[in-house]
């Protein structure tokens, strides 16, 4: 359990926010930029002094401004992955990458190798940290903060620096940490795709204060969330495990709930637990079965509420231990005769439906 | 070599050189500490020592060495203090030239060293911070580092100027010949001597050729340091 407890007066805002989180996973902390979300893990990390604060990682005080308490910066073994990738500019990267090694107490769990291998670093060990892109630097950066054992690793939008072929070529590598070591994580972020590969738990944070918190699908289809991200990101987020793969046919099928949902084969794995985000203006929703249509989906459900969204209404829908989002306009909600309690089916189209490993 | 060069003249540079090593590396360290006060700390009077620091760049030089005199003279409280304990003089000895330029060329290697401290860029101490490193061993593994262009500036420009001190040692330490007269005392002396003429201007060649070395010495030395630490 990551338990954080933070105020902070800034001449902008006032920090003051607290949530707990399941360790390990990746927490997001997702808000709009000047929101506070970087304040929050500067003092997490000991950089920046609180007003008052009680920070715990499982049973660790970390700092807890009641008791008088606060562990130093250096002594918090917290890794860090900054905004820019604060390289040292006069060592190799082979350097950089044992700096905080070479401070961290013995075991050390995580090897110079694995991370090497893990992080692609072995072609530019001997090279300093200016003739690397920029891609190189922040998956360089990721290893060094890696390599000093940390008990927590906080990212301050790693990839924000990125162009998008640059942040391709880095998110898989973030992917494949949370997978492959259980180290918590604190992960910034106002973009909404690096949580929903990312995240298991969701914190949203605005002009210093949560709005809400709890797991990816709960907090999926929260107003405040829809609020935050454009129109087109709106939409309900679920998880499963992948059932069958029919590669001949190109689609997998993903268990959820009660139901199953065909998805794109592409990337499915049988069995592997595996999340999607249905997005809320793919969805169609028909009052009756239907057939004679290319839709290979038809979760049949019932509508649990309707709640005006830009311009149009947002239908829940309860799929059976799951609700999905769907955005129609007014005039169909009218010619529909939707209202909570209505039995409906939800159409959705295999192709429109990428899964993610999580 | 003897027939080019007189034994006064290599005595002059030998001993200019000598002095202003020492200064160098006396310095040194105290500037480094002076900046990093200068530049990070925030203590009451702060303004007050930077112009302390400062005061050589605009006092006479005459006057500074009056006021090292008056300190480190043998009758001196400092001077006595320490002819007493550690059986040291620096009145009229090279160690007294030495002294005398350290304070002169102070403010220059302050200076220097601190323009690199303040550009450098303190999310790296905070990184290093992350990474389990205290403020001592940041100090020394990264600041130290990134003020290197700001020192090497500061020493090789202090170096140069050190060569050619004149009013604050000739005033400390008087013109002993082989003890304090250093290339400026000795062209000084040469101007004053009948028939010194052919002297002082060889003498004047040396001062200014080595000038200009160390200023060119110094530019070299921070382009390829600033490269070294990439762009």
């Amino acid at each position: 359990m990551l338990s954080i407890k933070v105020t902070k007066r800034r001449e902008a805002f006032a920090l003051d926010v607290a949530f707990e989180a399941p360790t390990p996973g990746i927490v997001a902390l997702f808000g709009h930029s000047g929101s506070g979300k970087t304040t929050l893990i500067d003092i997490v990390a000991g950089l920046l002094a609180p007003d008052s604060a009680a920070v715990r990682l499982d049973e660790l005080v970390l700092i807890d401004t009641s008791a008088h308490f606060a562990l130093a910066a250096e002594r918090r073994r917290i890794g860090y992955v900054f905004q820019d990738p604060r390289l040292f500019p006069h060592l190799s990267v082979r350097s950089n990458l044992l700096y905080g090694l070479k401070r961290a107490p013995p075991p050390h769990a995580i090897g110079f190798d694995k991370v090497v291998a893990l992080l692609g670093l072995a072609p530019f060990l001997a090279r300093r940290p200016h003739r690397l892109s920029g891609g190189e630097r922040q998956r360089v950066a990721l290893g060094r903060a890696l390599l000093s054992q940390p008990r927590l690793l906080l990212l301050d939008e790693p990839l924000s620096g990125l162009d998008a072929p640059r942040r391709a070529e880095v998110l898989p590598y973030l992917e494949a940490l949370r997978d492959q070591l259980s180290i918590p994580m604190i992960y910034v972020s106002h973009q909404f795709d690096e949580v929903l590969r990312l995240a298991n738990y969701l914190v949203l944070i605005e002009a210093g204060r949560i709005l809400a918190a709890g797991g990816m699908h709960e907090v999926s289809l929260r107003p405040e969330l829809t609020a935050m991200v454009a129109a087109e990101q709106v939409g309900a987020v679920l998880e499963g495990v992948i059932g069958t793969v029919d590669a001949a046919r190109g689609v997998a099928q993903l268990n959820l709930g009660n139901g199953t949902l065909l998805v794109s084969a592409q990337g499915a794995r049988v069995g592997a637990r595996a999340r999607v985000q249905l997005l809320a203006r793919d969805l169609i929703i028909a009052t009756q079965p239907v057939q004679g249509l290319s839709v290979r989906n038809a979760l049949a459900g019932t509508v649990s509420a309707i709640r005006d969204d830009d311009e149009a209404q947002l239908v829940s829908v309860d799929i059976g231990g799951a609700t999905v989002l769907a955005r129609v306009t007014r005039d169909a909600v009218d010619a529909l005769a939707l209202r909570p309690g209505l039995p409906v089916f939800v159409l959705v189209k295999a192709v429109a439906v990428r899964t993610h490993r999580f | 070599m003897h027939e080019f060069w007189s034994a006064a003249e290599l005595d002059a540079l030998r001993l200019s050189v000598q002095v202003a090593t020492r200064s160098v590396l006396c310095s040194l360290p105290v500037a480094i500490l002076v900046a990093w006060l200068l530049t990070r700390a925030r203590f009451a009077g702060r303004s007050l020592f930077d112009a302390f620091v400062h005061l050589p760049l605009v006092l006479p030089p005459v006057a500074v060495g009056y006021v090292l005199l008056v300190l480190f003279g043998t009758r001196g409280p400092l001077g006595h203090w320490l002819y007493a304990h550690f059986g040291v003089e620096l009145a009229f000895s090279a160690n007294g030239a030495a002294l005398a330029t350290a304070v002169m060329t102070f403010p220059l290697m302050v200076r220097s060293i601190r323009l690199s401290l303040g550009s450098a860029d303190r999310g790296l101490e905070a990184a290093a911070r992350t990474l389990g490193a205290g403020a001592l061993d940041r100090f020394i593994s990264i600041t130290l580092p990134l003020m290197l262009p700001g020192i090497l500036a500061g020493s090789v420009m202090a170096f140069a100027a050190a060569l050619g001190e004149f009013g604050a040692v000739i005033t400390f330490v008087a013109n002993i010949p082989g003890r304090t007269r250093t290339l400026s005392l000795a062209l000084y002396t040469a101007i004053q001597t009948p028939e010194g003429d052919a002297l002082a201007l060889r003498l004047a060649i040396i001062s200014f050729a080595l000038g200009f070395a160390g200023l060119l010495l110094g530019e070299w030395l921070t382009r390829r340091v600033r490269h070294w630490l990439g762009p």
